[in-house]
């Protein structure tokens, strides 16, 4: 019963001019707002204009735009027979249901309501139905409502209620644009003249015009020779609106202006004199600026076109501006994927600005880019285990095997040089590898320069998508949010969506959340919610493990007295321990000498032999190397002259 | 001179009848007049003394209709050509896009030709307009009189045409070259158009 929609009658196919732009921009509207923009849309316009076209293409567009939507295309004829139908079968109730569900309702040849009382009278009922239920009808018919004969008083002013638009006959850009459009379809090419020949002839409707460019197609399909514009001419028998007199001669028995009727000739030198010196370059330009204004881009260049005294370069310029427009039309796409409100934005429709254009969208793309994520330089495996962080490993091996579920939010705490760093990365490396798995890993600094930017380019909505799309959030020195209120603000929205959709959140922080200052309770009593991890100074066996592993890292040979010496050695961190190390071994390689425990010793105590040179100036203290003082490496042996401290004193 | 508009699309042609007195600007018009269907002309002005001299100006509006998407007009004027018209053929000359001479190949006339032509010319001038930059062509009127008593077209040329622009020979009153005449010129100044910058 219902007409499935033409899928040759879409937007795209359909040929915007002067006189069906605003029919098109309605119809665009009302697709992609259905039930919202105009309702009901009513379109009118004589046969053959493209009434059934703009309907089904705004069918089209709507289910395009949302796949689930249920559209029904049909002619009141349809209706009226299923009605009937309905009726006779006793179902009438199960036909209103049917039609009151659907969510845009497109209805053909309105203008056959004529003397249809009851068909009227439902009409009413469902147009009423469908706008209470904020659904979309379309319709068309070959009048204004006002003019259909014998139509209800109720529906007149339903119909003119939303928005009546009527399309009207082509002007010439347009009628030669649909020409071009049709026999590209057609696959047919034609001598330069031809298509603006047809063009010229004035028809009723684009129907006719269609049935033109049919015959010139298929004239010239049988004759091998390309068809000229004068035989073009001769074909259609047309009246050229140029050479009105010509109108008698009919085809078959052409006569371009008899020689008696100067006039006419006139007029036809006159067209030539103009279409050849004047207007074709011109009328290309217009053309083009016809159909993209009616797409609704920018055609400020085009025009300028126009103000130029010879057609040199005028088609190069077109199709620039015309791969402008396609290049605009796929960033568009992009971007309308990524971030629909973006894609609205007036540069994608501004050929003269392409620059813009494309930063706009890589704008979007980098928004839609993954946030930042965690370093491959700290892989889980080279994080040295030890007593001193078994609890917060097996709570990172936990949130591994269950991110979101266990510990959430897991707060590693720790001085400085601990790993904390190291651990947040190994987590997320590690969760990342999960199928789907976006893992914002970022710095807290990073975290706010990078709020404060979207902030300064009006962009904090896509920022916020961003960090929503991720499904782990690890912030690395949490502290640093103190006193920034914003992201404070920002992160608590955030880490209560991420704690609503299990999405696991890990953060690390020098002390226990309780002790730092400047940040929002809230955001304190959130971070206690889950577990708060402490990292320990390392313990002997973490050092020896860190210190083999950094030895064998250099390919050095594992010296038991060596590690067992340096292990020994109690230092704050890892990474002061891995400091010590390198300075015994770049001692070595500058003596040329085994990295060894006496090396370590004499390197990091002092021996006089390596580090002192007898006469040499010294601060005085003895220091015995049994050890008086621990820190031997930390002494100051070798003072600037004095004068040099002056200098390093003025400045 | 707005001759082409691309905001309203419409092409408007000027062009002025100029020439000597009684040598057939008036004549040629109400030709082209007798041609042009009605719907395409609008009406005739003619401002003519009771023996028909034109006294002020005749004017003929020709509406082309549409060509290549443009409402296209020609506007044709004719100046009186007695001498102390003067004044109003400056002023009908004003925005001219073209002008055809109208001569009269009378040999006896030969004076009143060249007078009209520098007539043509210091007008022209007066509207800052230099003869030679304007699209021009000749038109050598009643040819159709008997050969002892005109000059022949070489001769018209040689006479008159030292810019060497198109020259028609016409019988304006049997309309012969009176339509060339006008296609002539409509070239002439729909060809400027094109290289000119529109308006």
């Amino acid at each position: 019963m219902t007409s499935t929609l033409n899928p040759r009658f879409t937007f795209d196919t359909f040929v915007v001019g002067a006189a069906n732009r605003l029919a098109v921009t309605a119809g665009r509207t009302v697709a992609e707002n259905p039930g919202s923009a105009y309702n009901p849309l009513f379109i009118y316009s004589g046969s053959g204009l493209g009434k059934t076209h703009v309907l089904m293409a705004i069918g089209h567009a709507a289910k395009a735009l949302a796949p689930q939507l249920n559209i029904e295309y049909l002619t009141l004829d349809e209706y009226v027979e299923a009605f009937h139908a309905a009726i006779a079968a006793g179902q009438g109730d199960a036909f209103r249901r049917r039609f009151q569900n659907v969510d845009a309702l497109l209805v053909d040849d309105v203008q056959f309501l004529t003397n249809r009382k009851e068909m009227q009278a439902e009409l009413l009922r469902l147009t009423e139905a469908l706008q209470q239920a904020g659904h979309q009808i379309v319709l068309a018919s070959d009048r204004p409502p006002a003019e259909i004969a014998d139509l209800d008083e109720r529906l007149i002013s339903r119909f003119s209620g939303g928005l009546v638009v009527d399309i009207g006959i082509p002007d010439y850009e347009t009628r030669v644009a649909i020409l071009r459009r049709k026999s590209e379809e057609r696959g047919s090419t034609f001598q330069p003249g031809v298509l603006e020949t047809v063009a010229k002839s004035e028809f009723p409707n684009v129907r006719e015009l269609m049935g033109a460019l049919n015959r010139i197609v298929a004239y010239q399909a049988v004759n091998d020779t390309p068809i000229n514009a004068e035989a073009a001419r001769q074909l259609l028998g047309t009246t050229t609106v140029a050479s009105p007199t010509v109108g008698s001669a009919t085809a078959g028995a052409p006569t371009v202006a008899s020689s008696t009727d100067e006039f006419s000739q006139f007029l036809t030198d006159v067209t030539v004199t103009v279409g050849k010196a004047v207007e074709a370059w011109r009328a290309r330009v217009a053309e083009a600026v016809l159909r993209w204004e009616g797409e609704g881009y920018r055609t400020g260049r085009l025009e300028k076109l126009l103000d130029q005294e010879s057609p040199a370069a005028v088609d190069e310029a077109i199709a620039a501006y015309v791969q402008d427009v396609d290049r605009l039309k796929a960033l568009e796409a992009e971007v309308a994927a990524l971030d629909p409100q973006a894609a609205g934005e007036k540069v994608f429709h501004d050929p003269d600005r392409m620059d813009e254009a494309e930063s706009a969208a890589a704008k979007v793309r980098d928004g839609a880019a993954p946030p930042p994520g965690p370093s491959a330089a700290f892989p889980f495996d080279s994080y040295i285990a030890g007593p001193s962080n078994e609890v917060v490993l097996s709570a990172a091996r936990d949130v591994i095997a269950k991110p979101g579920k266990k510990y959430n939010p897991l707060v590693i705490v720790g001085k400085s040089g601990l790993g904390k760093t190291h651990l947040l990365n190994a987590i997320g490396l590690e969760l990342a590898r999960k199928k789907g798995a976006i893992v914002a890993c970022l710095s807290t600094q990073g975290f706010v320069d990078e709020l404060i930017a979207a902030i300064d380019g009006n962009r904090v909505d896509w920022w916020r998508a961003r960090y929503r799309r991720a499904t782990a959030l690890l912030l690395d020195d949490i502290q640093l949010l103190a006193g920034k209120e914003r992201t404070q603000e920002e992160l608590f929205n955030l880490f209560n969506q991420f704690l609503d959709a299990d999405r696991q959140l890990i953060f690390t922080a020098p002390a226990h959340p309780n002790t730092l200052e400047g940040l929002e309770e809230r955001i304190i009593s959130r971070l206690e919610g889950g577990l708060v991890a402490e990292v320990s100074e390392p313990d002997k066996e973490l050092r020896r493990n860190a210190l083999e592993r950094f030895l064998k890292s250099q390919h050095l040979p594992m010296d038991v007295a060596l590690l067992d010496y340096l292990a020994d050695r109690p230092t704050d961190s890892v990474r002061s321990l891995t400091g010590i190390v390198q300075r015994v071994v770049e001692a070595a390689a500058a003596q040329d000498a085994p990295v060894n425990a006496g090396l370590a010793r004499d390197v990091l105590e002092g021996s006089p032999s390596a580090r002192r040179t007898p006469g040499l100036r010294t601060s005085g203290i003895v220091v015995s190397s049994a050890g008086g003082v621990r820190s031997r490496e930390k002494m100051v042996w070798d003072w600037p002259a004095s004068s040099d401290r002056v200098i390093e004193e003025l400045r | 001179m707005s001759l082409v508009n691309f905001t309203s699309r419409e092409i408007t042609c000027k062009i002025v009848y100029y020439g000597p007195g009684r040598s057939g600007k008036t004549t040629n018009l109400h030709y082209v007049y007798g041609r042009v269907p009605e719907t395409r002309r609008g009406r005739m002005v003619s401002l003519a003394t009771q023996t028909d001299r034109t006294l002020f100006f005749d004017f003929l509006p020709i509406d082309l209709g549409q060509i290549s998407g443009f409402s296209t007009r020609f506007q044709l004027y004719t100046v009186p050509g007695q001498v102390y018209y003067n004044a109003t053929r400056r002023l009908v000359l004003q925005g001219a896009d073209g002008v055809v001479f109208v001569g009269d190949s009378q040999a006896r006339q030969l004076d009143e030709n060249l007078e009209s032509l520098q007539n043509l010319q210091s007008n022209l001038l007066e509207h800052g307009v230099d003869v030679r930059t304007m699209p021009l062509v000749m038109q050598y009127n009643k040819q159709d009189l008997p050969p002892e008593l005109i000059l022949t077209l070489p001769e018209l040329d040689d006479a008159l045409n030292f810019r060497a622009v198109p020259s028609f020979a016409a019988d304006a009153l049997h309309g012969k070259g009176v339509f060339e005449t006008l296609k002539g010129i409509s070239e002439l100044v729909l060809k400027r158009l094109a290289a000119g910058s529109p308006a």
